[in-house]
């Protein structure tokens, strides 16, 4: 059964947009098909060794979530924490 | 938003059966945003499909999901709505499955203008037996059962649901993520009958089959050979496939028409 | 007498009385001869009540229908005749597969094809038991009398509750638009079983297919407070799909033999003159008035003659007619095929040479007098 401990460990960093970025992927899902690299307007993601997507520049990511809605698997979800949003709480 | 759609599925199904790179993994995606952005709660959804690649969906969601068989599904659903008309019942089918062997369930549940939300995956191909055509492939297309190139002429989903009845009438493409979940997010609210026509790829059998490439390549065939309704873009360029919403409009839906019957019967 | 409901009515009206005193509360259909009358009733009736009915585009339509509202926990019923039966039996076996209680009558007209569609046959007595593909049992009823025909329709739907199982009501096309007297039982006066719901409260893991001890699965309403997946496939406790050859084998199996096993339970017989029968006719629908009339004219004479009278079809009452027949010395079988319900009489007595077939099948209702001449003609007594 596959549960959220099958999670590659999120990778916290700031975009070019003052966002915090998360990155959720769950690698097991990953089938490889290379649509969120194709289509990622950032060139962020990569597909490995293994031809599973991990986030390669993470810095250039402006939390669009393309990525994460055009993927077929349900493998990565992108949570975007905006800066003054983290201020006010 | 603060959802997450993995609230939505049955987790341990995963990673789910579709080929990599499958257009119908795009459209759950999608259209749990859409149900997750609507606030329906997910005992009030019942999902009913078919047979084939597209059926599979069923399984993967979190609601009353209902399996059944090749082409019923709206035979299936039209049951589960008149009998509980306060529930959600959407159906997702392939283009096989809603327009050839399940094409007069198809047409009637058009023309009663019953409330629910039929969801056609047109990948124009029979993926789970192998790549057979469909009445969607459309002609020079090969399949298996075409090696030659297609002869038969195929349907347009849009028109064809129009002129039976639904009130609700969209299409777009699985690269147009944001426009599969406005759009059913629309046909779930919409009172009637909608039917929202999403293209996607299947590249297993369809892609490879017609020299289409990969899905990223079948993707960009989306994106370069469709334009929404009105744009600048398909009126410089009418062969475009149009995506959109063809139609919206407010008709009588059945399953209060009856109630009303039942209303009247009863006070005599 | 003076409370009950005394009433002159054809055979499809009688049957769909009793479907709603049984609680039917869906109805969907489409039309076709003899059944049409069925169909008609309850487009009246059922909005009367506060239920549903829907005529669907076809038969296909119609048994996907009453399937759907059955899963959000309504009784639910269609009605059709010969070649809308065939084209129902796929969604009837989905309706096995998944354990989905509901009734579906079969008004048998003579076949094959479109036949002679307003002619009474009971050719169909083959085609209700096995007209699905795949292992599987099911639970078929018949009844020769309107009274008859509401006390075994009511029943249609307490086994269809008990064992989840779609129950067929196999009549005819003369007991369906013969006119005759019928008492309506009083509300309550003979049982009506209420769908087993089940108790496990909401959060708590509810497995929709793990029988309980006694073999019963409950339900949950689709639309209520446990989410779960019903499927044609294979599928294990919780109906997700699988192909692990145990739970394949164990859900068989339970399909199989939750009727088999229960054969007695379900086994419903009329006898008539029975003791001392040295003949035994066999029957069961329409031929058994003709075959009544026979027996009880030939015990005038002083003739032993019996009728043991079937009015379950299926899962075949095979003790019961071993038992009865025990000592016969012709058991004759009455019923309007090339011979169905015969063969399965030959299986299960202990001289299956005794048994003969006394059919007509040019259309015409098998008369008394046919009965005579052809068993005259078996027992060498000549014409």
């Amino acid at each position: 059964m596959v549960g959220m401990e099958d999670v590659i460990p999120s990778q916290i960093h700031k975009g070019s947009f003052m966002k915090k970025i998360e990155h959720k992927i769950i690698r097991e899902w990953c089938k490889g098909c290379g649509i969120c690299v194709e289509f990622c307007p950032k060139k962020v993601l990569q597909l490995d060794d293994e031809e599973k997507v991990v986030v390669r520049y993470p810095e250039k990511c402006t939390g669009c979530r393309v990525c994460e809605y055009r993927c077929p698997d349900l493998a990565i979800e992108v949570l975007v924490e905006k800066e003054d949003e983290k201020q006010a709480a | 938003m603060g959802y997450s759609i993995k609230d939505y599925i049955r987790k341990r199904f995963f990673p789910h059966i579709w080929c990599p790179g499958c257009g119908h993994g795009i459209i759950l995606n999608n259209m749990l945003r859409a149900i997750a952005e609507l606030g329906i709660s997910k005992n009030e959804i019942v999902m009913v499909s078919g047979i084939g690649c597209s059926s599979r969906i069923s399984g993967y969601v979190d609601f009353h999901s209902l399996h059944t068989l090749h082409g019923r599904a709206l035979a299936f659903a039209t049951g589960v709505k008149l009998s509980r008309p306060n529930l959600y019942v959407i159906v997702p089918m392939g283009d096989g499955d809603a327009l050839a062997i399940g094409g007069n369930h198809f047409i009637h549940a058009c023309r009663r203008n019953i409330d629910l939300t039929a969801i056609v995956m047109n990948n124009r191909i029979y993926g789970m037996t192998g790549g057979q055509f469909s009445p969607l492939s459309g002609k020079e297309i090969k399949a298996t059962t075409a090696p030659y190139s297609n002869v038969d002429p195929s349907f347009d989903t849009v028109n064809l649901a129009i002129a039976a009845g639904a009130t609700f009438v969209a299409r777009t493409t699985t690269y147009h993520f944001n426009e599969i979940k406005e759009y059913i997010k629309k046909a779930i609210t919409h009172k009637g009958f909608s039917v929202v026509e999403i293209l996607t790829q299947c590249p297993t059998h369809f892609g490879r089959r017609n020299n289409l490439g990969g899905p990223v390549d079948m993707l960009k065939f989306f994106r370069d050979n469709t334009a929404l309704l009105g744009s600048k873009k398909i009126k410089q360029n009418p062969d475009l496939i149009p995506r959109g919403i063809f139609v919206e409009k407010q008709l009588p839906e059945y399953t209060e028409e009856y109630e009303r019957i039942k209303k009247r019967v009863k006070q005599k | 007498m003076k409370n009950k409901q005394l009433k002159f009515m054809q055979g499809n009206e009688v049957c769909a009385e009793a479907a709603l005193y049984a609680g039917l509360e869906f109805f969907a259909g489409y039309p076709i001869t003899p059944s049409s009358e069925i169909l008609e009733y309850m487009a009246k009736r059922l909005p009367e009540l506060g239920g549903c009915f829907i005529q669907m585009e076809d038969e296909i339509a119609s048994m996907c229908a009453i399937i759907g509202a059955s899963l959000t926990g309504r009784k639910s019923m269609t009605a059709t005749s010969g070649p809308g039966f065939s084209l129902m039996q796929e969604a009837l076996g989905f309706a096995i597969m998944a354990e989905i209680p509901c009734v579906v009558v079969d008004i048998q007209r003579f076949g094959p094809s479109t036949g002679l569609p307003t002619q009474g046959a009971q050719q169909d007595v083959y085609q209700a038991r096995w007209g699905r593909h795949g292992d599987h049992s099911i639970i078929v009823l018949t009844a020769s009398n309107h009274q008859d025909v509401f006390y075994i329709t009511v029943d249609a739907f307490n086994l269809s509750e008990t064992y989840r199982v779609p129950v067929i009501l196999l009549f005819d096309e003369i007991i369906a638009h013969l006119r005759e007297k019928v008492i309506f039982p009083e509300p309550g006066e003979i049982p009506v079983i209420e769908r087993l719901r089940t108790s496990v409260p909401e959060g708590v893991d509810y497995h929709p297919y793990l029988p309980r001890e006694d073999g019963r699965l409950p339900m949950s309403d689709f639309g209520g407070k446990h989410r779960y997946n019903v499927t044609g496939l294979f599928h294990d406790m919780w109906g997700f799909p699988t192909t692990d050859p145990k739970i394949v084998h164990g859900l068989l199996h339970h399909l199989v033999d939750k009727i088999e096993v229960n054969v007695n339970d379900i086994a419903r017989t009329k006898e008539y003159y029975l003791d001392d029968a040295e003949v035994i006719l066999i029957s069961y629908g329409s031929s058994a008035r003709t075959a009544l009339h026979t027996v009880r004219s030939k015990r005038r004479k002083g003739e032993r003659w019996g009728l043991l009278e079937l009015n379950t079809l299926w899962p075949f009452p095979r003790s019961i007619v071993r038992e009865k027949c025990e000592d016969a010395d012709y058991i004759f079988v009455v019923e309007m095929n090339m011979g169905q319900t015969v063969n399965e009489v030959k299986k299960c007595v202990d001289y299956p040479e005794r048994v003969y077939l006394v059919n007509r099948v040019d259309g015409i209702f098998i008369t008394p007098t046919d009965v005579k001449n052809i068993t005259r003609l078996i027992m060498g007594r000549g014409v």
